[in-house]
């Protein structure tokens, strides 16, 4: 419970109706999109201001309080779900988009500001922020900086961390700390924006962020290349990359998430194929048709039974449509759906993809393969009941499988939806004891009272 | 107050449906109250994750969680654009029906709901007076639009710029009708809802005028009650039953093709609702309020898909009058009725279709939201009010009753001369039918 004067402290500094002390209104901060218990925060509050932020996170430190930032609550490894007796911090009303310089491409943003609408406003001035993780349309973009979100264009044009020019941040006193800068190249101070950039809200606030722009790309062509076996249409992934044609997107789907989607959507799939690579090459008129041409080829020696190139904007549309509906379509089938993002190097698709089908089977639970295989990224989905404990188990054995391949395989535990508490007991095995210790030491200098979102990355 | 052991028991049968929610948050796009609080117990996943909590015995009092749930327009786009395709509708309607019998109904809403609406003659008759007397307190203020305001502040009024209540109810002007399709056309039942038997007559009579111009045969029974979205919307599912079984004696003393209402609401609440709110009824009521709801069509869908519009010469000159189309959620959200009313507004060459931003965005009207929230809800209609000012159309049409109110009173407060109309009148004028 937060005492009677520190709630009046909390509602001086940003307004009586931006704090939320009543059970009903915290239950709601009491959950992201992780399939994980959900815990109820003392109090929530929502500052409209940065000065207001960095008072919060002040306040909090002083009296020992717990605090976890939160965007629109999209994580998918429980980073955002709170600790009981702490606050939560919605950043959703630091939302202004406060510069999109066209000369110099670049944009500062408040954190919570939704990822699509700066996608949309810059490039209603020519210029591309790529970063597209599937909760665009609602997810921040400070949540996308504090996780390192990452998103269908990937392979070819990177992750949030590639974009993040600089950051100003609140340390855990609340005071304002800058890094990086509006400059392309910047070697001045240790490299805090490196440190920040998937920090999951343990290390500081933010309150601005500087990200990189780019050309809009002039053009792009879309196919969509059909199998007749799984094994083929992973080693034309790998192939497409050991050839050096670096296409826009690269996504995978397994039968299962073709017939879902089908059923789904009617986005005239076929349904009887055993794969399907979704293929997007963007660039110069030219280049885009050398690459296609180039990935067509690929694709058939490798055993495409057909491969469809989109003729039409409307055409190309109705692929990437498709392709959005995988995890509705999926998610319509069962109760709970568990999103995983282990990642392999790519030349270890084949394998990985091989070695998910015979968990599926060995734990007889049905998983969903669809993803982002161009840059290594499958999206293996758990469909179950999470109230059928029996099965639930099996699910919890069958995740802890599939990260053990992909660190077998040379990958990494997540791609893109960070450790948050899903992963946190899994990260000594990917690195090492010497690394958790590390972090936990980094963690304590900075945040020496452990408020700053406490147990989530390297766990309590 | 029952136990909160008793409400967990009656809650548990909502349970399969709320365990749907994934939590994705892909609500927060698209609600209108979510945009302007950015509060989640506003968003859909904060009201499913709240009716959960209550299951879950959270919270030792269910009034939290009741003021909450009724903080939502119904407006369905939530559901229109939720990955896992929950039945939000659907649930907020029955948890809503759960609390209010829990909790039992306030008496305002008591009086209003069982006192009135569901006794259907005599909520015409204190209407009627309504009418007659409504100009004492009120004067005229856009004569474009039509609306008027208070003359002196109440706090029923306040600061709205209201549609008064037509001089006469269309039931006055025709109490009744059945007439014969012509050969190949076929006969449909005329819903006539409320809102336009009360304040838009007007619509009413250019639907029959157009009805009658295609040959289609019209049965039209006089004493007809409200489809039951009030009721539902308040908890009130024995004034809903009441409702939807009067309604149901009337329209079966015939046989007919279609049942048409020319009210995005009505027709929603009947093809969609009818089906699944009846659960305190009997079986054979059910599949009586199902047949009927299967047959359930907007008007403009009927024109387009089933009848075919007739696109007439030019009646006025000079340039064509720029209308724009503002898509009320109970038809494109709930029924995927987007492209037919745009296809009737086409059909009129003395206008020229153009589209505004978020056409598809609500309104903000959410019949009872507006006079619970009202400050909310003009927030969300000022939003609506900028969108049709952007388009520059002189028109903004309209396939719902309820957003014509709430457009004409956005539009008329902000002092625009934007009329607010119906596409069928604007076919109507086109046809030369109108009366």
């Amino acid at each position: 419970m937060i005492r009677k004067s520190l709630l009046k402290e909390f509602q001086i500094i940003v307004g009586a109706e931006n704090v939320f002390s009543e059970d009903t209104d915290r239950l709601a901060y009491s959950y992201d999109a992780a399939v994980l218990e959900a815990v109820m925060p003392a109090l929530v509050v929502r500052p409209t201001t940065g000065e207001a932020l960095g008072q919060v996170v002040r306040l909090c430190n002083q009296n020992r309080i717990p605090l976890t930032v939160r965007g629109a609550g999209t994580n998918l490894s429980g980073g955002t779900i709170p600790i009981a007796d702490g606050v939560v911090v919605v950043t959703n009303a630091l939302n202004r988009i406060e510069e999109i310089n066209e000369e110099d491409m670049y944009a500062v943003v408040q954190p919570g500001v939704v990822t699509a609408k700066l996608a949309a406003a810059v490039e209603a001035k020519g210029l591309f922020y790529p970063p597209d993780p599937g909760s665009q349309a609602v997810s921040t973009l400070g949540g996308n900086v504090a996780e390192n979100a990452g998103g269908l264009r990937g392979l070819k044009y990177g992750v949030t961390r590639d974009y993040v020019m600089g950051l100003q941040f609140f340390d855990v006193d609340g005071e304002p700390i800058k890094t990086g800068s509006r400059t392309v190249k910047c070697a001045t101070g240790y490299n805090l924006t490196g440190l920040m950039v998937g920090s999951e809200g343990t290390l500081g606030v933010f309150n601005k962020i500087t990200l990189k722009l780019i050309p809009l790309p002039q053009d792009r062509k879309s196919m969509v290349a059909v199998f007749d076996e799984m094994a083929k249409a992973s080693e034309a992934v790998a192939a497409v990359i050991a050839s050096h044609v670096v296409p826009a997107t690269l996504e995978i789907m397994d039968n299962f998430t073709i017939r879902a989607v089908e059923d789904h959507s009617h986005a005239g799939l076929p349904k009887e194929a055993a794969a399907l690579l979704l293929i997007e090459v963007d660039g110069h008129p030219a280049q885009v048709q050398d690459d296609a041409a180039k990935v067509e080829a690929i694709c058939r020696s490798k055993g495409a039974a057909d491969i469809r190139v989109a003729q039409s904007a409307a055409e190309r549309d109705k692929v990437w449509a498709a392709r959005r509906t995988a995890l509705s379509a999926l998610a319509k089938l069962r109760p709970t759906l568990v999103l995983e993002d282990a990642t392999v190097p790519r030349s270890q698709i084949p394998a990985m993809v091989r070695a998910i089908q015979s968990i599926s089977a060995r734990y007889g639970i049905a998983i969903g393969t669809f993803g982002h295989a161009g840059d290594g990224n499958l999206h293996p989905t758990i469909l179950t009941d999470r109230r059928d404990k029996a099965q639930w188990q099996k699910v919890e054995a069958a995740i802890a499988d599939i990260f053990d391949r992909a660190l077998a395989l040379g990958g990494t535990l997540s791609g893109e939806h960070g450790t948050g508490i899903a992963k946190s007991c899994f990260l000594e095995k990917e690195t090492s004891p010497a690394t958790i210790l590390y972090s936990k030491r980094v963690k304590a200098a900075l945040d020496p009272h452990n408020i700053l979102n406490p147990g989530k990355i390297i766990g309590g | 107050m029952a136990s909160m052991q008793e409400l967990v028991r009656l809650m548990k049968s909502l349970e399969d449906q709320l365990v749907v929610c994934m939590r994705c948050g892909m609500c927060q796009a698209v609600c209108p109250v979510f945009s302007q609080t950015g509060r989640e117990a506003d968003v859909a996943r904060g009201k499913l994750a709240l009716l959960d909590g209550l299951l879950q015995e959270m919270f030792k009092d269910p009034r939290g969680v009741y003021e909450r749930l009724n903080r939502c327009l119904l407006c369905g786009s939530c559901a229109a654009n939720c990955p896992s395709g929950v039945s939000v509708t659907e649930i907020f309607l029955q948890a809503r029906a759960i609390l209010t019998g829990f909790m039992g109904l306030p008496p305002a809403k008591r009086a209003v709901l069982r006192g009135m609406l569901a006794h259907p003659e005599l909520f015409d008759n204190l209407m009627a007076w309504g009418a007659r007397f409504q100009s004492i307190f009120t004067r005229e203020v856009n004569d474009v639009i039509g609306t008027s305001c208070a003359r002196i502040t109440t706090p029923l009024i306040g600061d709205r710029h209201f549609r008064g209540l037509a001089p006469k109810p269309f039931h006055r002007l025709q109490p009744g009708l059945d007439s014969a399709p012509q050969r190949g056309r076929p006969r449909v039942a005329f819903f006539v809802g409320c809102l336009l038997d009360k304040f838009f007559p007007d619509i009413a009579r250019a639907a029959l005028a157009v009805l009658q111009f295609h040959g289609v045969g019209v049965f039209m029974p006089s004493g007809q009650a409200c489809c039951g979205i009030p009721a539902l919307s308040a908890g009130d599912t024995q004034s809903f039953g009441r409702l939807v079984r009067h309604n149901l004696a009337l329209f079966e003393a015939r046989r007919w093709d279609y049942l048409v209402t020319a009210c995005a609401t009505c027709t929603a609440t009947i093809r969609k609702l009818w089906p699944v709110m009846l659960r305190e009824e009997t079986a054979a009521l059910r599949a009586r309020a199902e047949k009927m709801a299967a047959k359930a069509l907007d008007i403009n869908q009927l024109l387009v898909d089933e009848i075919g519009l007739l696109a007439r010469e030019r009646r006025k000159g000079g340039d064509p009058v720029a209308v724009t189309y503002h898509d009320p959620c109970h038809l494109k959200k709930s029924l995927g009725v987007a492209a037919q009313p745009r296809a009737v507004l086409a059909a009129n060459p003395d206008y020229r279709l153009v589209e505004m931003p978020e056409a598809d965005t609500c309104c903000g009207m959410g019949g009872s939201f507006n006079l619970q929230y009202y400050d909310l809800s003009a927030a969300i209609g000022q939003r609506k009010r900028d969108n049709v000012q952007a388009s520059g159309a002189a028109v903004v049409a309209t396939g719902c009753p309820a957003c014509m109110l709430q457009l004409s009173d956005a539009l008329s407060r902000a002092g625009d001369r934007v009329a607010v109309r119906h596409p069928l009148e604007l076919y109507a004028e086109s046809l030369g039918t109108k009366t």
